[in-house]
């Protein structure tokens, strides 16, 4: 299993001017701050359940850019439904990476159903996202780190997670910020 | 999918003057679940090549895709059936938090000449849902009044970054015919 932040740090280190990175509530917003903030990270503080598909929506409107939805195995869970709807989709330039460590990390570390018999590299599998993948080591970290940069269609990654709590990093909290300095990153019209 | 007899009987001109609207208001990704009033509505989008039809396995992802098309730069409104607003309420809050503009057109279920008792709880209580959820309600009950309505709620939405339902009544949609 990966120690968090520096599977975060492998996973960004090289990260390419067109990433757009959408980060789950909880313990994931923490890791992509830690790298530095950015105003092409769209932290999530609450929306549970949402961050793929926030995910789907950026990438189906900027085409020429790439997404990383970056979230928790508990995010993912209570939005599971979404996997069905980005493998019909199937977005070339989106990919969902669920950092994977089988607990509720803000509420106390209660396990959750990956811990026990969810599989979500599978669930994505089974959901239409052909390019799969199961994450446990620095070589996969790297190989994934490298994919974000040129991947061409809908990719999965559920990397297995060290059950540790660091030092939280925490970006701002105000939605409408995030949202308007998002945009203009992006460079998107006004209304 | 079960067909609506009555709207197919009287083929309502509102649906494609609806689709006018979001055409107009260049609306370029559709989120809904599948449903007998929005049948013909989203028919038009899916044949339409300048509108992303996305279908949704439950209506708070179609909330979330919302927000992520605005953050993207592009228009995207959801349809639903009046019991689908009960699935987005938590979703809401990012509406809100962030100040997404959005735009939901609900058809209802459980109002008028309902069938089917187990649509009614969730029918009866839509209107205080959204309000409560900071969501603007423009409800219509004529269907001379759909496209009107639909453009005065573009409009409020995308210039204001504001939250509105367009609810469509029961009695407009017309009756779902159960026995064949």
């Amino acid at each position: 299993m990966l120690e968090r932040r520096h599977a975060i740090a492998i996973l960004l280190g090289k990260r390419s001017d067109d990433l757009l990175i959408v980060s789950g509530l909880g313990s994931t917003t923490y890791d992509v701050a830690s790298l530095g903030d950015d105003d092409r990270n769209f932290y999530l503080w609450g929306a549970m359940g949402g961050a793929a598909m926030i995910g789907l929506g950026i990438a189906l409107a900027q085409p020429d850019r790439r997404v990383a939805v970056i979230t928790g195995d508990g995010e993912m869970l209570m939005g599971l439904g979404s996997l069905a709807t980005v493998g019909v989709q199937q977005p070339a330039n989106l990919a969902v990476i669920v950092f994977d460590n089988g607990l509720y990390g803000e509420t106390g570390q209660q396990e959750s159903h990956t811990g026990r018999t969810a599989d979500l590299a599978a669930a994505a599998a089974a959901c239409g996202i052909a390019d799969a993948h199961d994450v446990r080591d620095d070589a996969g970290l790297a190989r994934l780190g490298g994919l974000l940069a040129t991947f061409r269609r809908p990719l999965f990654a559920r990397v297995a997670i060290a059950p540790t709590d660091p030092p939280r990093v925490l970006p701002t909290r105000d939605g409408v910020e995030l949202k308007l300095r998002f945009r203009r990153a992006l460079a998107v019209r006004a209304g | 999918m079960v067909a609506n007899a009555e709207a197919h009987a009287a083929e309502p001109a509102w649906p494609d003057q609806l689709f006018a609207v979001l055409k107009q208001a260049e609306i370029r990704q559709v989120g809904y679940v599948p449903d007998a009033g929005h049948a013909r509505l989203i028919e038009l989008c899916a044949a339409d090549s300048a509108i992303r039809d996305v279908v949704l396995t439950t209506e708070e992802e179609g909330v979330a895709l919302a927000a992520g098309a605005w953050l993207g730069g592009q228009r995207a409104v959801l349809l639903m059936q009046s019991s689908g607003v009960g699935n987005c309420i938590n979703m809401l809050s990012l509406t809100r938090i962030c100040r997404f503009p959005l735009v939901m057109f609900i058809t209802m279920r459980g109002e008028w000449a309902e069938f089917n008792p187990w649509q009614v709880p969730m029918g009866s209580i839509v209107d205080p849902t959204l309000k409560l959820c900071d969501v603007h309600v423009r409800r219509v009950d004529e269907a001379d009044q759909v496209a009107e309505t639909a453009e005065a709620a573009m409009d409020l939405a995308f210039g204001s970054d504001l939250a509105v339902a367009v609810v469509l009544s029961q009695r407009l949609i017309g009756r779902k015919v159960w026995v064949k």
